[in-house]
């Protein structure tokens, strides 16, 4: 791995739902224009994590964040800090595709950039740019006017990577994106975070552990709201040094 | 590996193969007894035995690598899974090897039982324990998962190695002496060799071994950056 410098840094991040403690502490460097995927059983606080990198934890009731997160250095969380902005710059993509049903797959692609307030005049061109990345644009340019919706669930996954995409983010945030879809959808979204990642940064959260082996450069393995150990792929899968980092990828849990 | 696998079936296909690698271990381990037995005691039908019984270690081998493919295609395994896997499919190639060095040892036999006696051979007996105990020691740690204890087999390599060279000192004031002994002088100067290499295989086990424990490749040190 080359060394690159840091994008992101979480530093001693706590999180809450109300009274629980969701995340206990957690300090990760996120490399730039690399892949760290997040692993770790149900309820470890993987998905709390990445929704804390963008500041979406906290837009649900009762719920609370503490600690720091840097991006480039600055704590988004920092005093005057526009969570909108953040979230332009650390992009998201769903679990569940989810394309916005009455758009059509033009409309999809720009509706990060119209609501949140930008009207660019090279619109069409930004569409197709966006598209081109999710790998998405030889399969629909004949058709940008159908419905999202009409698209395969690979298909409308891309679409909306390619809606993150055209808000031009630095950072992109993926909570299990391809457990909703078949194999060769699955192959396709990997291929496009290998190619993704020579521009951004991306922290793709997963059940899958073959996922994580086979498209990230960094692995932090998840338990318990806190973080048990974070090391290269190739070594959290050949020699973790945790023994529970043992016990889980290797199915031994529970 | 301490704890047991969610899933049952899993943790039984590992037990299996392990169960597989020792039980080519114990037919290696007879093989070199029994073909150096044949060669102290001048009996051929037990070397010819023992190179019918080379058929069941080669089996074992098939059998071993087949069930390490199926296991690595259905399982995906990782960590120390992972390494005691590609480790067994290694080291049944060096128990196979080891077989077909017990083998060749046979063969020298019915070829040196065709003639009267050259020399007593209790250094080649010594030599056959010695290598023989490699491979036992080199499988207990495999089993017990002990890297301090292969270590030790590792060093031991250069015990059986100055056997070799005495031996082979020896056989070649034999074969001075007289040309008439040179035929059954090289046959007994193979079967020391044979069991110099089968030192060398034991070494190779349990340097995989140390790696499957530790995670650390430990093999031709010198040879890299």
């Amino acid at each position: 791995m080359n060394e690159t410098g840091e994008k992101m840094r979480a530093e001693g991040l706590f999180a809450w739902f109300g009274k629980t403690e969701a995340l206990k502490g957690i300090t990760l460097p996120l490399a730039e224009r690399r892949v760290t995927a997040i692993i770790g059983p149900s309820g470890c606080g993987k998905s709390t994590f990445v929704r804390c990198l963008n500041r979406l934890h906290e837009v649900v009731p009762g719920a609370r964040v503490a600690g720091r997160v840097l991006l480039d250095g600055v704590d988004v969380y920092g005093r005057g800090v526009d969570p909108v902005r953040v979230r332009r710059r650390v992009g998201m993509v769903f679990q569940k595709p989810n394309p916005f049903p009455t758009l059509s797959i033009r409309g999809n692609v720009l509706a990060g950039l119209r609501l949140s307030g930008v009207r660019p005049d090279d619109a069409e061109a930004r569409a197709e740019r966006a598209l081109r990345q999710a790998a998405l644009w030889d399969e629909v340019k004949d058709v940008l006017g159908r419905s999202g919706a009409s698209l395969s669930g690979g298909q409308q996954q891309r679409l909306c990577i390619a809606r993150s995409l055209a808000l031009e983010p630095e950072v992109l945030l993926m909570d299990e994106p391809c457990s909703a879809l078949d194999p060769i959808a699955t192959a396709k979204v990997e291929e496009l975070i290998h190619e993704l990642a020579e521009r951004l940064t991306i922290v793709i959260v997963t059940h899958n552990m073959q996922q994580a082996a086979r498209v990230s450069h960094v692995t932090a393995f998840f338990y318990l709201g806190e973080l048990v150990e974070h090391a290269a792929t190739d070594t959290l899968f050949t020699k973790p040094s945790d023994p529970r980092t043992e016990d889980y990828i290797t199915g031994r849990f529970g | 590996m301490a704890r047991q696998h969610t899933d049952k079936e899993y943790e039984g296909e590992l037990k299996t193969l392990r169960e597989h690698v020792l039980l080519m271990g114990a037919k290696v381990e007879d093989m070199i007894a029994s073909s150096v037995r044949a060669l102290v005691e001048r009996d051929s039908d037990l070397a010819r035995r023992m190179i019918d019984y080379d058929h069941q270690i080669n089996r074992l081998e098939v059998d071993t690598d087949e069930l390490c493919l199926r296991i690595l295609a259905r399982r995906q395994p990782v960590a120390s899974d992972l390494r005691f896997i590609t480790i067994a499919l290694k080291l049944v190639t060096d128990l196979e090897r080891i077989g077909d060095l017990g083998v060749n040892i046979c063969e020298r036999v019915l070829e040196l039982n065709q003639e009267p006696p050259l020399k007593p051979v209790t250094n080649l007996r010594n030599m056959a324990d010695a290598a023989q105990g490699m491979v036992r020691e080199a499988l207990d740690a495999f089993v017990a998962g002990d890297a301090e204890r292969a270590q030790q087999v590792i060093a031991r390599d250069a015990v059986v190695d100055e056997s070799y060279h005495q031996i082979f000192r020896e056989l070649l004031t034999y074969m001075m002496e007289d040309p008439r002994n040179i035929y059954r002088a090289t046959r007994l100067q193979s079967i020391a060799k044979y069991l110099e290499r089968i030192g060398d295989h034991a070494t190779n086990l349990a340097e995989m071994v140390v790696f499957m424990v530790k995670g650390k490749d430990i093999r031709h040190l010198h040879s890299r950056d």
